[in-house]
Order: C-alpha cells, then structure tokens, then sequence
C-alpha cells in the first residue's frame, strides 16, 4: 500500500458533521486529499455513482474505490495509514468502548440537535431537554480525561466534535447556554479545536448560523 | 479462572442476541447464557447497560460490553487465536462488510419488520417491494464479497454473516404469515444457498430458534393491543 501511489477524494458537504470526522481523521494522518463539496439539492453523477444505496456524503474515494459512512471511513484510514497517529486503541475492550461511544453519538446526537434548531414550542422544549441530557452523558463519560480515550485524541473526539461547530446555532435558536450547562464538555472541545486538523475541518460557528438561518427561512413554517 | 468468566445477557428470540453467541461458538468460547424474562429488565442488566438498557451484553471478566455488531468485532479481537478471523484481511472488504451490516441493521430489518406489522394490502406490498429491493442488493454483495466461496466472509463465518444471518429465523415466520416466499433458489439463489449452509453450521443451530417456536412467539407478541 505505501509504494501505490495515493488518490484520495472526499466527497462532502461543508457543514455536515459527518464529513468533519473524515476530514479530521485525513488531516490527523496528514493524507493529501481532494475535498469536493457537494450541492445536496444537486447531487454529482459521481456521488451517485459511488453511494448509490444512500446516495450520501461523505464518500471517500481511494484509488477509484469509494468507502461509505463516515465512521467506517475513519476506521479504514486508521487502518490503511496504521504508522502513524493511531485513531482507535488497540486494547480490544478500549476499542468495545470507543465504538460503544460512537455508535451512542450516531444514534442520538443528530436527531437531538436538530430538534433544538428546527423545531418550536412543545416539540423544541423536549428537544432542547433531550440535547442537554445527552451532552451530560457523554461529559459524565469524559469525566476528567482530556480526551474521551484518555491522554490520546481519537474516535470518539472524531465521532463528536463535528457537532461542536453547530453549537452556537443550536444556543441561537435554541435560547441555550451550553457551556453553563457542560462546562467539561466545552473545555474538551476547545481543546480539541487547537489541533490543526480539527482547526481546519470545522467551518466557522458564525458561517453555520448563517446556514441555519436561511435553511429556517426557506423550509420553516412560520 | 472466575476472572475470565464469559456471560452473555440476552434472549432465545432475539437476532441480536444471536450475534455474539454465533462469535462465541465460532471461537469456542464457553459462556454462561443469562436468559431475561420477557417484559422485566434484570438487575444486572440495567447495570451492565445504563445508557440502552437493552440485550445483548457480553460481560468478560466483569467487563460489559455492549451492542451485537460491537460485540463480534471484540470477540474476535479478543478470541483472535482460537478461530480464523470473522473480517476480511484487507481494509477495504473490512469497511464493506461494515457498511453492509450497518445497512442491515438501519434499512433492511427494520422494513422485514414492517411487514409484519403493516396493515392492509397496499401498505403489505410496499414494504414486501422494500425488502425484495433489500434482498437483491444483498444477493449482489454476497457475490461480490465472497468471491465464489461459501459465505459472506469467505471459507468461513464471519461478522457480516452473522450480521445478516440472524435474522433468517424472523425472516421465515415472515415468510410464513405473509405467505410469501424472501430468500429463495429464483430469487436469490446464492443467499439461498448460503442460508441453508449458514442455518446448518454447528456454532449456529444450537442458537437459532426453531421456526415453529418462533411463529408462536411472533404471534403472541404481536397480538398485544397498541399500547
């Protein structure tokens, strides 16, 4: 695999989650790659072509072949590009663990947040409940480590921090204070956000605001 | 040792439990099998998991571990020695056989579900046409990843066989009430043939439920009122 020359391509969407943890997990390896954002009311023949059971981002296209589902990207190039940076531990039961973790994050964190922007009244209440309680899970999970791994970044760090840049749309609209709310969990992420690849992964706070506002305008009932 | 002692909490009639027993086997790994009676959660259960509070969970050395799919890929990191290994060796048939078993779990049983509980006719068809559509993506996979060999994995039994072949006693009993044959020789003939060969091994007979059993506990469990 080393002596093959490398093409990757990440097809993506600049705010998605999602593609953040595949962007993060290439940069944490330093891989060269080919970002490609995608009009998700336009979708490219190529995303269609590569993810045609989902026909979602991001894909990862390497040599020609492409890998679906963001947190099965992370582990493929953990895996491909294992000399440096390790992504998952290589303990099996801390790996249970940062899977466990992860797959709690996919079930859960994205119906949540999205309630808190894209819903009102009754439903938003709930929503903004639920949001909370989730995040004081995971902060309960990360206790005092920096990272939920212990002294390493890795998955669960990837499988999170992505949400982190929609924060400030969820306090917006939510009428939230996060951070009075999770105090561990805001220090973990701005911890997070000093590393380069994270830094340069995560759009700007105020860019999604932005998304969000004209998302509500145009699809929200009033 | 005590210390090392492997319990499995679970069910007879859940596909998901089904998982890290058929790993188990295929490692022969001996456990204790904690079975939960149906409508209470055990003590040790909701201790063991707080935040789903579901089965299966493996416990290794008083360890949990929890989510089936999770807890395959453990037991063969853990058991790697005792048995050939249940993913393939490249990355990318690893991450492809990923994909699948998460498509498994979040598309295609989901709907086989459906088609047990739909009502009507015209609601029983669009869910049988899922699951067909399901099923012919699934034939294709078989054919790509095992690459002329018996099962999804190759010579042997591996995490997307046991992702998908849980679930063929529920498909049957679905067969059954539907009246409606899934997975057969027009169909899906590989799927077809690779159930037979599934359903047949040794570490997955002792854990799979007799269809019959099963048809009588589907109806008792879906004739419960709305809640």
């Amino acid at each position: 695999v080393a002596t093959m020359a490398n093409e990757v391509i990440l097809l993506d969407f600049w705010p998605s989650m999602f593609g953040m943890r595949t962007r993060i997990a290439l940069r944490e390896k330093g891989i060269e790659f080919e970002y490609r954002d995608e009009d998700l009311w336009n979708k490219s023949p190529l995303l269609l072509e590569t993810n045609p059971v989902h026909k979602k981002i991001p894909v990862l296209i390497h040599n020609g072949k492409p890998v679906c589902e963001s947190t099965i990207q992370v582990q493929y190039i953990d895996e491909v590009w294992s000399d440096k940076n390790p992504i998952l531990p290589s303990d099996p039961y801390q790996r249970a663990q940062a899977r466990f973790w992860v797959d709690f994050i996919d079930k859960k964190m994205y119906d949540a947040q999205r309630k808190v922007w894209w819903t009102k009244g009754e439903e938003q209440e709930t929503g903004k409940k639920e949001f909370i309680e989730l995040l004081k899970t995971l902060e309960s999970e990360l206790r005092d480590k920096t990272y939920f791994g212990g002294d390493d970044f890795g998955y669960v760090d990837i499988g999170l921090i992505g949400f982190y840049s929609w924060f400030h749309a969820c306090e917006k609209y939510g009428n939230l204070n996060i951070e009075s709310e999770c105090p561990k969990l805001i220090a973990w992420a701005k911890t997070c956000m000093q590393r380069e690849s994270v830094a340069k992964s995560l759009p700007d706070s105020e860019k999604v605001i932005k998304f969000v506002t004209e998302i509500r305008k145009k699809f929200m009932i009033e | 040792m005590a210390s090392d002692e492997v319990k499995v909490i679970g069910a007879w009639a859940s596909p998901f439990v089904m998982r890290p027993r058929i790993a188990l086997n295929l490692k022969s790994v001996p456990y204790e099998f904690l079975q939960e009676s149906f409508g209470a959660k055990s003590e040790l259960l909701l201790k063991s998991n707080p935040v789903h509070k579901k089965i299966p969970v493996l416990i290794h050395a008083d360890k949990p571990v929890c989510e089936s799919n999770i807890i395959v890929e453990y037991v063969d990191e853990t058991w790697s020695a005792s048995g050939p290994s249940m993913l393939p060796s490249t990355p990318y048939d690893r991450a492809i056989a990923r994909f699948w078993a998460a498509y498994i779990d979040e598309k295609w049983f989901p709907s086989l579900k459906s088609i047990l509980k739909a009502e009507g006719e015209e609601e029983k068809k669009a869910v049988l046409a899922q699951v067909e559509e399901g099923n012919a993506l699934l034939e294709k996979a078989f054919n790509d990843c095992s690459k002329g060999k018996p099962f999804f994995n190759g010579d042997h039994i591996g995490y997307l066989d046991i992702a998908f072949g849980c679930f063929l006693a529920w498909l049957r009993v679905t067969e059954l009430a539907g009246g409606h044959k899934l997975i057969d020789e027009v169909k899906t003939p590989s799927l077809s043939k690779w159930a037979e060969r599934f359903c047949n091994d040794p570490a997955v007979k002792p854990v799979m439920p007799e269809t019959a059993t099963l048809a009588e506990f589907a109806k008792k469990i879906f004739a419960k009122p709305p809640a």
